[in-house]
């Protein structure tokens, strides 16, 4: 969104992800959500004295992991450092974290812009590190909680270059990231819930200057649509701020999402020396290449790789495969419902991605309902578009029992049943339905035999109503010239 | 039946019980008798388990009865207060730690535990183990058994003059910059700190993590040895703990000097060093060459680099390591705090003792961003290269010998308003701690005021049993360590 023609807005985002590991990255307490306050802890997490921390090895495989699938160079050593600071939250007074040497560097994704497909966006870094706990001020006054069973959770931050434009790239740029890291397994993705969360480094400049302009950080963004909305609203703050003569501070704000504002939460001046140093109670972390091999020989189908497979085997357009493996769950619903349609011995992908992305997601986006939700599953919609394939059910009658599904829910196979739905494929009742019509209409058949044949399709309509709509349409016309021979 | 257990050694007390000549139940008996009986005075424990200590000697003494006795079984014992100990109350010697009771145990305490030693307390230190004099300690100053206006060293004073004046029949402490080592030598007793990562720091209430280590302080070489049987190995508990097979020390024991090679770094010798302690030390010299050791000169250039760089490193990993003492969560808490702020500033200023201040400023400062560079980041190369002057060395020579501390025990009071005298006194120690090595100190003599003087024996990496068999040798053929205090 070029929201003034003379500035170039540039952006970079950090994003913490929190991995699915099954214990915490340096103890043995579960790494799960919704528990009562304080209780998966242990003196490890909550930081008692003289306890030590032990580095989970699924979390290291699932930064290899990540990093791999950003094209990213594994570093055979990387270090932990303690990033020192007070909070209640956080019981040891430091974050375990990795400062000047993380485990992956150099790492890019591509986005897909509607003018600028596959852009290239850089990824500077991924490291590790370690959430802290939750301070909770509601309910009490005079006083806070704090919560420590998020203390321990295991983070990947993944910061890519300055490399985007406009919110529209950076909310690109998070779609892409949440895919790859839930085709990955290694996240769940959910911004409201905090599992992927954002910060957005904004600046901008002149176009055609050399040096970005002044940044400022933006935080509380827990959707990609508000990413995008703090992202337009600072980079017009910003410019006005210049062309009214001000200078941008560099300074940390807050994203209102009730207010659709920002506002300075700390200076350049406030911000904490955190004091970083290597941390003595791990060893630096050392991987074997083929530790590395392992992982990269084991890692699932990535969205770009799956999109130019839907492409190249399937037949389906760049449209429809950049829609179906824009989510991990959009991907499995196409090709368990797909897989279906294979069964049954008529393979057609690009009659299923249609089913896909126009009907069902059409009916999604109208209830306010994402693929998870879906009232109707992969299987069933792989057999309703088998019935189509097979000639069981003409795409009308289809779209009746689609709609039915989605209500009442259900096998498409006994709502065809049941219904009385099923094409008529008899050929001896197709012809007496024939008979009866050619008897019915001589006018319409004497005016086709005197060379009118687009009057056919009348005669196939008129055999249509009188079958309500199940006599299979090729059959009928096929008969009818029969008779009309 | 049995009066004094001061004058046994743990090996002699181990032979005993084993025998059933005596009971460990007596014989802890006896010790905690003592320990009441000297304690208002020594001040050498914290916390008396007197109750958790009969207990566990009656299950000890169910097992050697059952001949199922291993060589600690039943074995009276004191451990410093910075062991977590569950359900014991855990200070560090500071009023900050003045409530706390660990809900889990220590490695270093369970494996003693389990390998049959019977905890009689908690011993004092200096507070959180920054001290060389145990007078930083929040439950007040320990005194040295041969002369109760002196220190009896630090930070593991209360530990070393336990042993000095009979108070358990051996102790444990740690060592982060001479700890072990130098009370050992100013109280006469031996101290062994071993190879950095031979001994589990998990449950150690940490000082300077990338230092600190467990050691036992006993009577005898051989004493020593039998307490790390006990304590040394990998635990997956501790990510720097070594994953190395642990030797049997005992066999190793008898493996004498013969042959072997001592070398004398000629910088131990160069100046400062009182003539009394460098007398001792000449004497045992020719004792080590009469029991067929060659002595060899060696030369250690960065030992002068030794005390700035442990005076940046170790309080920087405290100021780090330190930060969790908030009053949140456990310990020391202000009272009516008017907000988080006022929360943590009072229960800080309240519960650190002024040596622990020190330290955190200090290391604060050496992290700071535009100091990093200068401070840490610098020590850091120089701790290199002072592990690579002793890895020339070794190359030539088994052992190193030196003295372990410049002087005698000093009156108590007389460096307290000097902190960098105070630090000077761990000259000998502390950069066998920046190079990780393990090293004994084991009594050599005394000087004209009666006071004991230590010699320490350093070896390579792992080469607990080098020393302790050479500190073995010279205890066979010498008397020093036989002599005790007259309380
Ligand atoms: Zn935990």
């Amino acid at each position: 969104m070029p929201i003034d023609p003379n500035y170039e807005t540039v952006i970079g985002l950090e994003v913490h992800t929190q991995l699915r590991t099954k214990s915490k990255i340096f103890c043995g307490c579960p790494n799960k959500f919704g528990a009562e306050a304080n209780s998966q802890i242990c003196p490890v997490c909550a930081g008692f004295p003289g306890v030590l921390p032990v580095m989970n090895r699924e979390m290291v495989n699932m930064a290899i992991k990540t990093g791999l699938a950003i094209n990213g160079q594994i570093k055979k050593l990387s270090v932990f450092s303690r990033k020192n600071y007070f909070y209640p939250d956080s019981p040891t007074g430091y974050q375990i974290s990795q400062y000047d040497l993380p485990i992956v560097e150099h790492g890019e994704l591509f986005i897909d812009l509607p003018d600028e497909p596959k852009k290239r966006i850089g990824v500077t870094r991924i490291h590790m590190e370690v959430d802290a706990g939750k301070s909770i001020h509601e309910g009490i006054v005079g006083a806070s909680w704090v919560d420590l069973n998020r203390v321990g959770t295991p983070l990947l931050e993944i910061v890519s270059e300055p490399d985007m434009r406009s919110s529209e790239d950076a909310g690109a740029y998070l779609k892409k990231l949440r895919a790859i890291v839930r085709f990955l397994d290694v996240c769940d993705g959910n911004m409201e819930e905090g599992s992927f969360r954002c910060d957005a480094n904004v600046s901008v400049r002149h176009y055609g200057a050399e040096k970005f302009g002044t940044r400022t950080e933006l935080k509380n963004l827990n959707s990609i649509r508000n990413v995008m909305r703090a992202i337009d609203f600072e980079v017009d703050r910003q410019i006005d701020l210049i062309e009214s003569g001000d200078k941008v501070v560099q300074e940390t704000r807050l994203w209102d999402a009730n207010k659709n504002i920002s506002r300075s939460m700390r200076s350049k001046e406030d911000a904490h020396d955190y004091r970083y140093f290597p941390e003595p109670d791990l060893p630096p972390l050392t991987l074997e290449q083929s530790h590395i091999d392992d992982i990269k020989a084991k890692l699932p189908e990535l969205p770009d790789a799956m999109a130019k497979r839907f492409q190249d085997e399937m037949g389906l357009s760049e449209y429809d495969a950049g829609v179906l493996t824009a989510e991990k769950e959009m991907s499995t619903y196409f090709e368990e419902a797909n897989q279906i349609v294979s069964n049954a011995g008529k393979k057609n992908a690009k009659a299923t991605a249609n089913w896909v992305t126009v009907e069902l997601l059409g009916r999604l986006n109208k209830d306010g309902l994402s693929i998870e939700d879906s009232p109707v599953s992969a299987v069933n919609l792989g057999k309703l578009v088998a019935l189509i394939q097979t000639g069981e059910i003409s795409g009308k009658i289809a779209k009746k029992v689609f709609a039915h599904m989605f209500d009442d829910g259900g096998d498409p196979e006994k709502i065809v049943a049941e219904k009385g739905l099923k094409q008529v494929t008899d050929s001896g009742s197709i012809t007496a339905e024939v008979e009866k019509v050619l008897a019915s209409h001589p006018d319409q058949v004497e005016q086709y035999r005197g060379g009118k044949t687009q009057i056919l399709g009348f005669l196939v309509g008129k055999v249509m109503q009188a079958t309500r709509g199940k006599a299979n349409p090729a059959m009928v016309n096929k008969v009818l010239k029969e008779k009309l021979g | 039946m049995f009066s004094d257990p001061a004058n046994l050694t743990l090996a002699n007390m181990s032979e005993l019980l084993k025998k059933r000549e005596i009971s460990s139940e007596d014989l802890t008996q006896a010790f905690l008798e003592r320990i009441e009986g000297l304690n208002p005075d020594i001040n050498a424990y914290i916390t008396i388990d007197r109750a958790g200590a009969i207990t566990a000697a009656k299950e000890a003494d169910k097992r050697l009865d059952a001949k199922q006795g291993e060589p600690l079984t039943g074995i009276p014992i004191g451990v410093k207060d910075l062991f977590c100990t569950k359900g014991i109350l855990t200070t560090c010697a500071s009023k900050i730690l003045n409530n706390f009771i660990p809900p889990y145990e220590s490695t270093v305490t369970s494996r003693l535990k389990g390998a049959g030693a019977v905890i009689l307390g908690k011993t004092n230190m200096d507070e959180f183990a920054m001290g060389s004099s145990n007078e930083t300690s929040h439950f007040g100053v320990v005194k040295n058994p041969w002369d109760k206006s002196r220190i009896p060293g630090g930070s593991s004073g209360g530990s070393a003059a336990a042993v000095s004046a009979g108070m358990g029949s051996a102790t444990i402490g740690t060592d982060t910059g001479g700890s072990i080592r130098q009370p050992a030598a100013l109280t006469g007793i031996t101290g062994l700190k071993p190879t950095y990562g031979r001994v589990s720091r998990f449950g150690m209430i940490a000082f300077a993590s990338s230092l600190d280590q467990a050691g036992p302080m006993t009577k005898t070489a051989e004493d020593a040895a039998i307490l790390l049987q006990a304590m040394a190995g990998h635990d997956p508990k501790d990510a720097t703990s070594i994953d190395a097979p642990v030797p049997d020390y005992m066999a190793n024991l008898g493996d004498g000097l013969q042959g072997r090679k001592i070398g004398i770094p000629e910088e131990y010798f160069a100046s400062g060093l009182s003539p009394d302690v460098a007398r001792v030390i000449e004497d045992a010299k020719k004792q080590l060459t009469e029991l067929g050791a060659e002595l060899v000169p060696v030369s250690l250039p960065t030992t002068k680099h030794a005390i700035p760089t442990y005076y940046i490193l170790a309080p920087a990993e405290a100021s780090s390591n330190l930060a969790r003492y908030d009053g949140i969560r456990f310990g020391y808490r202000c009272e009516n705090p008017e907000d988080i702020r006022d929360l943590f500033f009072r229960t800080r200023a309240e519960g650190f003792g002024n040596e622990v201040k020190r330290r955190i400023m200090l290391g604060t400062y050496v992290l700071s961003s535009g100091y990093y560079d200068a401070y840490y980041l610098k020590a850091q190369k120089v701790r290199r290269l002072i592990a690579d002057d002793f890895k020339a060395a070794f190359s030539k020579v088994d052992l190193l010998l030196a003295p372990t501390t410049p002087d005698t025990a000093f009156k108590l009071g007389e460096k307290t308003n000097d902190p960098v005298q105070m630090y000077l006194s761990d000259i000998f120690t502390i950069n066998v701690n920046l190079a990780g090595l393990p090293a004994i100190s084991i009594p050599c003599g005394f000087d004209k005021d009666n006071l004991p003087i230590g010699m320490q024996l350093i070896g390579r990496p792992l080469d607990e049993s080098g020393i302790l068999s050479a500190a073995h040798a010279y205890q066979q053929a010498t008397q020093w360590h036989t002599r005790s205090p007259i309380l």
